[in-house]
């Protein structure tokens, strides 16, 4: 009993022992708690409020690209889309069963649609099948009930109501990639789009606008549970082009299916009314994402559809170049309009002889009959008197072979052969080199934006640069008037002497392209042709008196262009055609630039509400 | 008590159901009490699908503990080593057939009822414990080789719940023989002596341990480490609890809770819940009520005049004991997150039924308080 009474007491001193620690493990974990939950309360309640509060942005609408006029050239448009929501399905195969038997689904579509069903939550929308037409989305919404977890939504798309017509200048837009969202978090939202080309991409943060954001209590997983804030954002601007779209899809008809281009530009201010190359393509393509197909197609074409050949192709201008030349040498006293040189045919230099391209050759020829005739030895006079590097900087005073200041991502700026630039290649400059340069071949390239910007200069003795963008949120930009433009520097008689030889080569007997003459004896055209060689032709060749680019392949017959402006009198637009592979400027590029320049002058808006010629006249007159 | 009481046929059942001490019988029923409320909260304030189950089972499991405090210790103290043989082989039964959750072994499907035999082990070992050393004199205490049968009978089921492997049972299984031990009379240094090489013996378990066991220690260490991944549990339990703050949001107002945040909170993270809606106030209003239970079970281990039934009384308060404290410390991120629900609180039918077995042999000690044990009396 002794015993027990001790074994007693060791239980009872043990166990009091226990209780104690018992009582003060729970008071520790007490105290605990009250750091956590009182001390601390404030940190963790805004973490609490981190989780479950997520900000969110709205997209903005982007913003619409008018022409002139305020014609839409690119806008947004509904996107009616077919989207599942696998929470709201028992059975979803049989529901994509049941949709494929109203819309097939191709075997593509089937193996993206189950991808993201596995990949994303139950709740999030998953896209079956986007740019509905109306047709498929009645069927869809008349068949609804058999289709449970199916919704038809509205999403946008960028719409381009004149497609091909406009599609170098205007751009399009395509899904950011990740290194463009790492710039701006607004790119991350899903269906949004960027400019990737053209106007979408030069004005693409005006058009883009400011996102929104709204603030939403979200649950673990996610799932918004309701809005608890909300702050709209700022809709992205409008352009206004300077653009006329309707003569932009004139003047791409008069293309027709060569493979050419065409600057229409008003040549007081360097506002481009129309600007086309063809072929073109369609750019709500790159929307949806293009298909390997179709961009085979558009690269192996030798036609370059996808090339803005206004801005980025490159052409010797032929004769279309010897205003150029006239001018360097007129201003630098090497020439005077009144000189005459005799033209056999050909000139000799050395060895070298450099024909004209009228077998027979000209005669005595002054200024004016050298442009009227296009006669090649007055030019490889002219130029060789004036020397190459005045010629160069002439050419760049009147924006050939520099960068213009264009606001359309991806021109390119030619070459204007100098001295300098030669020796920079390791050759020394020939003398034959600045002969053909007095023709326009050799090293010299330009683009068709330059022919029509220079042209432009010519006719209004002003440092006109040509753009695109006349109106930004509708406010009318800088450069829209006349007196924005400083003048050229350069003596009205100077540049009449040539606006006159360019009147011959239009209008008077003889001239070499009587085929450019405008119907309207009130509004006349001056103008120049070029041809420009993309081969050397041979002297055996060209001797042996078969020589015809008619019958040579397609892609080695020589480029036609023609530079103009009009009216003579008060002018008013300027226009540069090229013709790849064309042959010559007088057939095939002049009679381009007629019906291009009659239609602009229909277009004119002093003549929208009385006769034309008085108002020209008129015009003329101020 | 008069010992006379036991010896005559009038102690009947009625004297026993008197005897039953009601007024622990109204704290675990507020308790359970607490667990409608929270369970109905974790439903977004709905009965269903978890409170209106937890008040059947409760009274289910009261009607089978008032049944258990009836029947007599001394039989109870008769089945101590079938119970614990019973044990050990539910505990092999389940390594060969058991149900797989979360990589481990744990669940018996028996007729549609799941049960985890480790729960049922650490109560056939209480009473087997106490069996042993009820017949032990304070001699035989000092004698090392008696140590050694008790020794096996812990270290058996704790190795089998180790493979299953359920690192947390297996470590609370150790300490509650551990506590029967000491209670029994084991020497100071005896405890030492074992306890010494215990960090070594860590280091060794460690790199036995799991792969996600490892992380639970890991995260546990650095939870910041891993915010999204294993250490979500423990910041998003942390960040519920603090944003509760004194007060609390309200009932049915937590946030973190409702908006799934916070991960299992019908089970392993119901105090977390309770933390969120009630604040620091209510927590500390539940710890108050399971720490009267405990020192309820604990007291009448003491007013128990025989050593088998103070034995048995102690074992299972702190086999409370220490569930509580497990889950308690585990939503606090004191200790790593080790799968233990909070008793009567939590959602899970298994829990509750053994708990409230526990509770009912406690009561059964509580009733039979006085009986007098043929084979102690020769050791008187």
């Amino acid at each position: 009993m002794k015993r027990d009474i001790e074994r007693t007491n060791v239980f009872t001193r043990r166990a009091l022992l226990m209780m104690g620690g018992q009582v003060a493990v729970l008071g520790t974990l007490a105290a605990r708690l009250y750091q956590v939950q009182v001390r601390e309360g404030a940190r963790y309640t805004t973490l609490a409020d981190e989780n479950r509060i997520s900000a969110r942005m709205i997209a903005p609408p982007r913003g619409r690209i008018l022409d002139r006029f305020g014609t839409v050239v690119a806008g947004s448009s509904t996107n009616w889309r077919v989207v599942l929501i696998a929470e709201q399905v028992n059975n979803v195969p049989a529901t994509l069963e049941a949709f494929s038997a109203l819309l097939p689904l191709s075997e593509y579509e089937r193996t993206r649609i189950d991808r993201e069903l596995h990949r994303k939550r139950k709740f999030i929308p998953v896209l079956i099948r986007e740019f509905l037409t109306w047709d498929e989305m009645a069927t869809i919404e008349v068949n609804a009930p058999d289709l449970p977890g199916i919704v038809v939504d509205a999403g946008t798309t960028r719409n381009y109501p004149f497609g091909r017509h406009l599609a170098h200048i205007v751009g399009y837009v395509a899904p950011p990639n990740e290194a463009d969202v790492a710039d701006d978090p607004l790119l991350g939202l899903p269906g949004l789009r960027i400019g990737r080309a053209g106007m979408e991409k030069f004005h693409d943060l005006g058009l883009r606008g400011r996102a929104g954001s709204v603030q939403l209590e979200v649950n673990a997983v996610g799932r918004v549970i309701r809005e608890l804030d909300r702050q709209e954002g700022l809709p992205g601007e409008d352009v206004g082009l300077t653009l006329d779209a309707g003569l932009q899809q004139a003047v791409l008809a008069t293309l027709a299916d060569q493979s050419a281009s065409a600057v229409v530009m008003d040549c007081r201010n360097g506002e481009v009314l129309a600007m086309a190359t063809n072929p073109s393509f369609d750019p709500s393509v790159f929307n949806s994402g293009v298909s390997q197909a179709q961009w085979l197609e558009w690269t192996k074409d030798r036609r370059t559809p996808l090339i803005n050949k206004a801005t980025s192709g490159l052409y010797a201008p032929g004769s279309t170049f010897k205003m150029a030349v006239a001018l360097a040498g007129l201003e630098s006293k090497a020439i005077t309009p009144a000189d005459r040189i005799g033209c056999p045919g050909f000139l000799d230099l050395g060895d070298t002889r450099f024909h004209c391209w009228r077998k027979g050759g000209h005669g005595m020829q002054d200024l004016r009959g050298g442009l009227k005739n296009s006669c090649d030895v007055y030019f490889y006079e002219a130029a060789r008197r004036t020397g190459i590097d005045k010629i160069a900087a002439m050419s760049n005073r009147l924006g050939l072979g520099v960068e213009l200041e264009l606001d359309l991502p991806g021109q390119r700026s030619g070459l204007i052969p100098t001295r300098e630039w030669r020796m920079g290649k390791g050759h020394a400059w020939n003398i034959g080199d600045t002969i053909v340069s007095g023709i326009g071949q050799g090293f010299v390239q330009v683009t068709p934006l330059q022919l029509a910007t220079y042209a432009s200069r010519i006719a209004s003795g002003r440092l006109v640069q040509p753009h695109l963008t006349r109106k930004l949120a509708g406010v009318l930009q800088p450069g829209s008037e006349p007196d924005d433009w400083s003048s050229l520097g350069m003596t009205d008689k100077l540049l009449q002497t040539v606006r006159e030889g360019m009147w011959a080569v239009v209008n008077e007997q003889g001239g070499t392209a009587p085929l450019a003459r405008l119907a309207d004896p009130q509004a006349q055209m001056a103008g120049k042709t070029g041809s420009a060689q993309v081969r050397r032709v041979s002297r055996e060749l060209r001797e042996s008196g078969h020589f015809d680019s008619e019958k040579l392949p397609w892609e080695y017959r020589p480029h036609a262009l023609f530079v103009a402006y009009a009216p003579y009198d008060a002018p008013r637009y300027a226009l540069s055609v090229v013709v790849e592979h064309g042959n010559a400027g007088a057939a095939a590029a002049a009679p381009m630039a007629r019906e291009i320049m009659t239609e602009v002058l229909r277009r004119d808006p002093a003549n929208r509400s009385e006769a034309p010629v008085a108002r020209v006249v008129e015009a003329g007159s101020r | 008590m008069d010992r006379r009481l036991w010896r005559e046929p009038s102690f009947d059942l009625i004297a026993k159901v008197l005897q039953i001490n009601w007024l622990y019988v109204v704290l675990l029923c507020c308790l359970a009490g607490v667990g409608y409320l929270a369970l109905y909260s974790a439903a977004g304030g709905s009965p269903e699908p978890y409170a209106t189950r937890h008040a059947m089972r409760f009274a289910m499991g009261m009607l089978i503990m008032l049944s258990i405090s009836l029947i007599d210790i001394r039989f109870i103290a008769k089945l101590a080593w079938p119970a614990w043989l019973g044990g050990v082989v539910l505990l092999g039964l389940v390594l060969r057939v058991g149900h797989v959750g979360k990589g481990a072994q744990r669940w018996l499907d028996i007729g549609g009822l799941q049960i985890q035999p480790s729960e049922l082990m650490k109560l056939a070992l209480v009473v087997a414990l106490a069996s042993w050393f009820h017949r032990a004199s304070r001699e035989r205490m000092g004698n090392p080789l008696f140590l050694i049968p008790p020794l096996i009978a812990i270290l058996i089921p704790v190795g089998l719940i180790l493979k299953e492997p359920n690192l947390g049972t297996a470590a609370i299984t150790l300490m509650l023989g551990g506590a029967i031990f000491f209670a029994a009379g084991v020497r100071w240094w005896k405890f030492v002596l074992v306890l010494l090489p215990l960090p070594l013996l860590g280091q060794f378990a460690y790199s036995h341990l799991h792969d996600y066991q490892r992380a639970r220690i890991d995260t546990f260490m650095h939870p910041e480490s891993d915010p999204l991944g294993a250490g979500y549990n423990i910041i998003q339990s942390k960040i519920a609890l603090g944003s509760g703050g004194m007060w609390g949001k309200g009932f049915l107002q937590g946030t973190q809770a409702h908006l799934d945040f916070l991960p299992e909170k019908q089970t392993d993270f119901i105090f977390t819940m309770i933390g969120e809606e009630f604040g620091f106030a209510g927590g500390i209003a539940v710890m108050g009520l399971l720490g009267l239970i405990i020192i309820g079970g604990m007291l009448i281990a003491l007013r128990c005049r025989n050593q088998f039934g103070r034995l048995v009384a102690l074992g299972i308060s702190c086999n409370f004991f220490l569930y509580v404290f497990v889950n308690i410390a585990m939503v606090m991120g004191v200790i790593p997150v080790g799968g233990v629900p909070l008793p009567l609180v939590s959602h899970g039918g298994s829990a509750m039924l053994t708990v409230m077995v526990g509770f009912g042999v406690l009561m059964s000690v509580h009733v039979h308080r006085d009986v007098v044990f043929a084979d102690a009396d020769d050791d008187g």
